[in-house]
Parts: structure tokens; C-alpha cells; sequence
């Protein structure tokens, strides 16, 4: 059930929680994003493709609040988050007060406490946050981020540093928390199988313009079959030819990874 | 058998030991000073300087100059670190106050401070005065150089993944910069308290009447090593202790830092 692709985001029926109309940014004589137009549902997880220096890192950036928009048309909700591929916890403060950082009133540490019990980090809420693994960490940057109940959350291959067990469990959490607290996700990711897995909607970003868009709307977990078909299209999208040997070769990978753990937890 | 090895063991590794080598070095010195080998006026023997260590400080002698040469170090230090800090603060936070500050200090940094003792001396007379500018003056650019990198070099993906979670520029500052530029400062100040006792020493011989510099003078015209020898162990002491507050300081403010044990 895959809808065709088109060169445009569809603009859904409900009022977007982000929206970018002919959006441009440009480093001097470098144009990065050219005429981008995107726009996000509330709820809606969104995995955004791209080779390297397609202008995945920008767009995100200005998603996050980070670079200035210069007036142009562009809707990013107040309350966001962002997981970055590097948790970026600072060293100095205990993982609880990383989770808490920047948030106000009382009843911090209890906050900050339910959300690290919630991605299973509960006891290690006065750790030094160098003391942890690379998926800790990765799941304290989740529990900051979703401890102010953001209504746009932004992933910047938020695994990719992982090793592929915990890459896995990390997936599992996610689509928990998303459940639970149903934020927009924007997840940047290199990996094809992880956005087939994840999300509703795959974009395609290539020289600043989004060129392929593919909605899924097979349940998790039931994507084997579809997923073969859309990942051979989307690494078309990206470029990447394949000869019939490859593709072979690139399914037995894609149907080892595809069939998701439903309820798996972390 | 086995307990006469395991004696040979003992023996073996406590001759091994890193306190073997200053022992001998002393036992000479001692020898050299009761054979004549060493003249009293050259060097005092070091039982003779121990003699003298406790004869002053049972007078009150070097308590007393001590505490006048502690009390010009802390107040050269206290003027000296806060323009440090606060010179560095500015340079490191503000475009503006990079551009105003920085540049002049870089090349103040080529002048030695104690080459500045005559000039000092010409403003400032001979009294108290000199002696603590010329203090405050040299501890601050250790400590206004490490702390300015230090904010410079704080990596801008905290600060940015700060920024991403709503924090305000000032918030930034006191969760970010400033807890980050913390180990850089530390090394400041620890570079800045050793140069405030090697100027002290250097300025105390401007006019002294009372601290260290003014012993150590004094045993100078009357050929009392032992006395001057007691100075430098004082002066060693000193730079010990300094270093001993700073370490004590990370050790408290750095608790983060996994690998402090091993540092």
C-alpha cells in the first residue's frame, strides 16, 4: 500500500505542527535548500533520506531553532527537541540534571525521574553521564528530550553510533515513546531499513529539495514485504544502483532486519 | 628458606623505592659537612639547617616573616585573579571585548613581569605597594590565557545542543561555558599561584624589613646559609601547598571527570 511518489510533500488535512513553504538557505555562493516545501502532522514520524551534504543537517537545524530563518514562511512549534547523533549530555552535571536542564518549577528532579525511568535509566539518575554506555547515554538524550513533552521531536541519527543489538532496542523505545507521548518525529537517518521500520512517511532529500516521498501505511512489524520493494526504490532515490545480484543480496539483509520486535522493549 | 627470600624481597624492594636516592644525596651532604669536605659558609649541613628550622620557629621568627610574605601573595593574588578572571570573562564571552582586550594582553605576554620591577619601583616607591602590584600583575595572565581558551574551546556541540532545548544566551553561559571552561581555569590559577612565589621572591628583595625575601637577604650579609636554606624549604613548601589547593579544588569541582584518579 504504498502511495506514489511525488516530488512535493502532501500537505495533510490537519492544522501542521511544522511548516516550511519554498523554503531556501544558502552559505554564500552554496545554495543548501532550494525551494523546499515540507510540511509535518501532529504525531506524524517522518524519516528524512539523504546522501551527505544533501542538506539534511540544515533543514534540521532549522527545525531545532538554531539558525535563523531570515523571515522567511517557515512554522516550527515552540516546544521541540532535538536527540543528536552525539547525546551531547554535559559531562559536569549528573545525568538527572541533564535531563532537567533548562526546565523550571518545582518538582524538576521528580520530572526528570519519570522520564528516566521511562526509557529504563532510573537507576543511574545520579550517574556522571561519562560514565555511561553509548546507548545509556543516547537514552538519557531521549528522556531529555521528552521530558518537556515536545510537540516536534528531532532525531539526528540519533543511532547511528550504535552497535546493531542495541541500535535495535533503541528503535524499540522510540516507537514506545512515541506511543506514549505521540510527539511529530523528524528523524534523519543514512539507514534505509531503519526509516522502512520506523516511520509513516520517508523523504528524499537531494540538493535541497525533497525528490522522492513514500508513505507507509503497513503496520510495523508486518513491513517485510513492502519494505523490499520500497527499500530498492528509496536507494534508487538515493542514488545507489543496484544489479539484480545486489538486490538479492541487499533483501536477505533487509528481511533479517525489516520484521520488527512489536513490544520489544529496551 | 622462605622467610630469609622473602626478607631478601623486602629489602630488595624497599632499596628500590624512590626516597633511596634524595636519603643517600642528604647522608653525603651531612658526611661532607662533618669531614670539613663542605664549609659552613658555603652550605650548612642539613642537620645543622633543621637546628635552625625549629630554633626560628620557636621564636616566632620565620612564623612571623612568613605570614607577612602569605599576606603579600594573597593580596597580589586576589587583585591579580580577579582582573584575570574578569579580563578573560569579557575577551571570552563578548566579539567586542575579544577584539579590545585579547590583543593587548597577547602582547603584554611577551614581556617578562620581573623585567617591569624597575618601573614598578619608579611608580610605586619601595613600601608594600610594588611588591603586591608586582604579584597581582604576573598571576594575571596565566590565568587570564588559560581561562579565555578554555571558554574559546568549549565545544560548540553542547553549547549548541543547549541552545536546542530553549536555554537563553545567559543560561548557556552558566550550565555550559562556564562549568566547561572550569578544568582550563584550574590550570590558570594553578600556573598563576607558582609565578606569585617566584615574583615573591623577587620582590621581597626591593626594601624588604619583614618576610621571606628579608630572612633570606639578611642571611645573605651575615654567610648564614643554614638560615637561607631554610628559606628555599619554606619556598618549596609554598609551591607544594599551592599545588596541593588546586589539586584539592579539582578534585571537588572536576568530580565528573572519570580518569581524575588516574591523572
Amino acid at each position: 500500500m504504498l502511495a506514489e511518489t511525488n516530488f512535493t510533500a502532501a500537505f495533510p488535512v490537519s492544522e501542521p505542527v511544522v511548516r516550511l513553504r519554498d523554503f531556501h538557505r544558502s552559505f554564500g555562493a552554496n545554495t543548501v535548500i532550494d525551494g523546499l516545501n515540507l510540511s509535518i502532522a501532529p504525531g506524524e514520524f517522518v524519516a528524512l533520506l539523504g546522501r551527505s551534504g544533501g542538506g539534511k543537517t540544515t533543514l534540521l537545524r532549522t527545525l531545532a531553532g538554531l539558525d535563523s530563518v531570515g523571515g522567511q514562511d517557515v512554522l516550527i512549534p515552540n516546544s521541540r527537541a532535538v536527540v543528536f547523533q552525539d547525546a551531547r549530555l554535559l559531562p559536569w552535571k549528573k545525568v538527572w540534571r541533564n535531563v532537567a536542564l533548562g526546565l523550571k518549577g518545582p518538582g524538576v528532579r521528580e520530572r526528570a525521574e519519570a522520564a528516566l525511568n521511562e526509557v529504563g535509566l532510573g537507576h543511574r539518575i545520579d550517574a556522571w553521564p561519562l560514565t555511561l554506555s553509548g546507548g545509556e547515554a543516547q537514552r538519557v538524550a531521549l528522556a531529555r528530550a521528552l521530558v518537556r513533552e515536545p510537540k516536534l521531536l528531532l532525531l539526528d541519527e540519533p543511532f547511528a553510533a550504535l552497535d546493531a543489538l542495541t541500535r535495535i532496542k533503541m528503535h524499540a523505545l522510540v516507537l514506545e515513546l512515541w506511543r506514549v507521548h505521540r510527539p511529530a518525529i523528524l528523524m534523519v537517518t543514512h539507514d534505509v531499513d531503519e526509516a522502512v521500520a520506523l516511520a509513516d512517511r520517508i523523504l528524499v532529500l537531494d540538493a535541497g529539495r525533497i525528490v522522492a516521498e513514500e508513505h507507509i501505511t503497513v503496520q510495523r512489524g508486518e513491513r517485510g514485504d513492502v519494505g523490499r520493494v520500497l527499500r530498492q526504490r528509496l536507494l534508487g532515490h538515493l542514488g545507489c544502483e543496484i544489479t539484480s545480484e545486489h538486490v538479492l543480496s541487499a533483501v536477505d539483509v533487509g528481511a533479517s532486519i525489516l520484521p520488527f520486535p512489536q513490544g520489544a522493549s529496551a | 628458606m622462605p622467610r630469609s627470600t622473602q626478607f631478601h624481597r623486602r629489602l630488595a624492594s624497599l632499596f628500590s623505592g624512590h626516597w633511596v636516592s634524595p636519603v643517600v644525596f642528604l647522608i653525603l651532604w651531612e658526611g661532607g659537612s662533618r669531614l670539613g669536605l663542605i664549609p659552613k659558609s658555603t652550605l650548612a649541613a642539613p642537620s645543622a639547617v633543621i637546628g635552625t628550622l625549629v630554633e626560628m620557629l620557636t621564636t616566632g621568627e620565620l612564623p612571623d616573616n612568613l605570614w607577612v610574605s602569605f599576606l603579600r601573595v594573597a593580596a597580589g593574588l586576589v587583585i591579580g585573579l580577579s582582573i584575570g578572571i574578569g579580563l578573560a570573562l569579557a575577551a571570552g564571552l563578548s566579539r567586542q571585548g575579544e577584539a579590545a582586550i585579547d590583543p593587548i594582553m597577547q602582547i603584554k605576554r611577551t614581556i617578562p613581569t620581573l623585567a617591569l620591577t624597575p618601573l614598578f619601583i619608579v611608580w610605586f616607591g619601595i613600601g608594600e605597594t610594588p611588591k603586591v602590584a608586582l604579584i597581582a600583575f604576573a598571576s594575571i595572565f596565566p590565568v587570564y590565557l588559560n581561562l579565555y581558551s578554555g571558554i574559546r574551546g568549549v565545544d560548540v556541540r553542547l553549547i549548541e545542543g543547549a541552545r536546542s532545548f530553549g536555554l537563553s544566551r545567559a543560561e548557556v553561559i552558566w550550565h555550559v561555558i562556564l562549568p566547561g571552561a572550569l578544568p582550563s581555569l584550574l590550570v590558570g590559577l594553578r600556573y598563576s599561584l607558582s609565578v606569585s612565589i617566584l615574583v615573591l621572591v623577587v620582590a621581597e628583595q626591593i626594601n624588604a624589613s619583614a618576610g621571606l625575601g628579608y630572612l633570606v637577604n639578611n642571611a645573605r650579609d651575615f654567610m648564614r646559609t643554614d638560615i637561607i636554606v631554610v628559606c628555599l624549604l619554606v619556598y618549596a613548601a609554598l609551591g607544594l601547598g599551592a599545588d596541593g589547593l588546586v589539586r584539592l579544588i579539582e578534585r571537588r569541582a572536576l568530580a565528573w571527570r572519570p580518569n581524575l584518579a588516574e591523572a
